[in-house]
């Protein structure tokens, strides 16, 4: 049994080679899965390739597909693929051998329903509105009448006829359209071209530059309006110098135009509406202020000059005004010749009276007495000038003599001081003398007494005086004990001893033994009375 | 004050707001003789551009046509279909 068992079974399935596996695989795999709508979330997506092919995957919760777009297909997607959109890719499912692996091959992608459209969209807007571009300061009011309107949308369909009809209406002007596709691929970069391109025209060139833009569009599907919603679409509006007004889909659809506008339409006949001002109330409202600015200036015109006639009549007549005037100037005018002469007649007098007095005999007369007095100054002025020589000379002698007798009297004066002085320094010498003699004689009695009452006059008597190792006067036995070195000073001299004995015991009040009543002061001899000396004074 | 070539170079809605603001001021009545004839010359001018401004109403319709390069080439009539 061992050995049927070990021999290996045999089976009548002919073996494999991996090729015709792999083979085998990619045929039931492409049979059964040609065609395939497969929902998932784009990940790992880096734009094309430099190939030009895309590589990806797509994911879903617990699973993940490889895709790839080849390069022939990817400009014909209706949707470009970004990471973490959530699509519904359309293709066939390829195996690779070399790998053993699967992929989907992308022919078309979608959007997965209307939820990842709008999920899209409010990411774009929530990135875009933070850049600023849909700031309400911004916004720009469009002028109240554009000369021309750029409109931008299809050369047909309802719509450009819905504008039109509506601006001739209200106020028919120039309108240029700027024709694109209003859906599919393109749509976006028409749309962002044709705003830009009205913008870039320069003012006063060959074509008109528009006042206001209208980007309009009719309503459709939330995918057939996202061109609006493109990036660049929403820039270009957003940079607009010429103001825009929005008007796509009905008014419930939402694009990013909307937002970048700086006016936004529900419909494209409201957008005509707020481009233009309807030119009949227009008219009629100038009419209406003409016809009151002629009523009023008429009234006013009226009104002065009723006042003028008024006043007019109340004005008194010029003959009354100027008759009392007149009859004065009249009267004037009679006496004016007589009053003339009348003045003329009282100079002449005045001149004839004067004239008579005025004769050459009258300057001589009056040279006649300056001549005179000319000749008496001259006469006292030397005898001025003797006089007042001797008036100076006289003061001058007295002067002199003053002063000889002032300096006899500082000469006397200094005689009688130098005398003075001898006899004062005579008696100053007589004085210090007599002093000194004095003050040496005391002294020399104080000398005297002093050495009479120190106590080496009582050693000179025979006495001596005791000390002790210190130096200091012992004057009782009791504090002397055997031992003690002493010093005995006689009237010749000092010699050192020791005391073979002690003294008697102290009393017992004083302090301890051994030591000297420290309040005893030693005094051998009573100080002598202090006397005055020479250098008390 | 009473400028032509001012008035003609004001926006339809600038002369309209001065005209009424010129004939508020005539019906005050308290303006004189000199200045209200000059308000009224400026009145009548600024009614002038006014309707020379609303009588330019020609309706023109043309269509921008576009080079290969999305340039625009010129401008031709659009044909309403």
């Amino acid at each position: 049994m061992p050995d049927s068992l070990a021999e290996s079974p045999v089976s009548n399935a002919a073996d494999w080679t991996v090729s015709e596996l792999s083979g085998a695989l990619k045929r039931t795999v492409e049979d059964s899965f040609g065609h395939v709508r497969v929902r998932g979330e784009i990940s790992g997506y880096r734009g094309p390739h430099s190939s030009g092919h895309a590589y990806f995957s797509l994911k879903d919760q617990n699973a993940r597909l490889d895709a790839v777009v080849w390069k022939g297909n990817f400009g014909r997607l209706k949707l470009r693929p970004e990471e973490g959109l959530e699509v519904v890719a359309i293709g066939r499912i390829t195996t690779f051998p070399g790998k053993s692996s699967y992929q989907i091959v992308i022919e078309q992608l979608e959007f997965a329903g209307a939820g990842a459209i709008m999920a899209m969209l409010e990411e774009r807007k929530r990135r875009l509105g933070a850049e600023g571009l849909f700031a309400p300061e911004r916004k720009r009011r469009p002028p109240f009448l554009p000369r021309v309107i750029g409109v931008v949308t299809s050369p047909t369909g309802a719509v450009i006829r819905d504008i039109l009809h509506r601006l001739n209406d209200r106020f028919p002007r120039h309108v240029l359209v700027w024709p694109v596709r209003v859906q599919g691929d393109t749509c976006g970069a028409e749309v962002s071209a044709a705003i830009r391109g009205f913008n870039a025209l320069a003012p006063g060139g060959p074509i008109p530059r528009p006042d206001v833009l209208i980007v309009a569009r009719g309503g459709g599907s939330l995918e057939d309006l996202l061109g609006f919603s493109e990036e660049s679409v929403v820039r270009a509006a957003a940079e607009s110098s010429i103001p825009l007004i929005s008007a796509v889909g009905h008014e419930t659809d939402v694009t990013l135009i909307d937002f970048a506008a700086d006016l936004r339409a529900p419909t494209p006949t409201a957008a005509a509406e707020m481009a233009v001002p309807v030119r009949a109330d227009l008219l009629a409202e100038v009419a209406g202020l003409h016809a009151r600015l002629r009523a009023c200036f008429a009234r006013g015109s009226e009104r002065r000059r009723t006042d003028l006639r008024a006043l007019a009549r109340l004005l008194p007549s010029a003959d009354a005004v100027l008759a009392v005037p007149r009859q004065r100037l009249d009267l004037a005018g009679q006496r004016l010749p007589r009053a003339l002469k009348a003045n003329a007649g009282a100079h002449r007098l005045g001149l004839t009276r004067v004239e008579g007095r005025l004769t050459p005999q009258l300057l001589a007369v009056a040279l006649a007495r300056r001549r005179e007095r000319a000749g008496d100054l001259a006469a006292r002025l030397p005898r001025g000038l003797t006089a007042n020589t001797a008036r100076h000379r006289l003061r001058l002698t007295r002067d002199e003599s003053r002063l000889r007798l002032i300096a006899q009297a500082l000469r006397d004066r200094r005689e009688r001081g130098r005398d003075r002085l001898d006899t004062l320094f005579t008696r100053l010498q007589r004085c210090r003398r007599q002093q000194a003699a004095e003050r040496a004689g005391r002294l020399d009695a104080v000398a005297k007494l002093l050495t009479a009452l120190s106590y080496k006059g009582v050693l000179a008597r025979g006495y001596a005086l005791v000390r002790d190792a210190s130096g200091a006067p012992v004057h009782a036995a009791a504090g002397i004990g055997a031992g003690d070195a002493l010093e005995i000073e006689f009237r010749d001299g000092r010699v050192a001893v020791t005391a073979t004995g002690a003294g008697p015991e102290a009393p017992p009040s004083p302090a301890r033994p051994g030591r000297k009543p420290a309040k005893t002061r030693p005094a051998p001899l009573p100080e002598p009375p202090r006397q005055p000396t020479l250098f008390d004074s | 004050m009473t400028d032509a070539a001012d008035v003609n170079a004001l926006s339809f809605e600038k002369a309209l707001a001065e005209l009424e603001t010129i004939v508020a001021k005539l019906e005050g009545g308290n303006v004189p003789l000199e200045e209200s004839i000059a308000l009224y010359a400026r009145g009548e001018a600024l009614k002038a551009r006014c309707d020379a401004l609303l009588k330019d109403a020609e309706a023109r319709v043309e269509k921008i046509t576009l080079g290969a390069d999305g340039r625009p080439t010129g401008i031709q009539p659009l044909d309403g279909e």
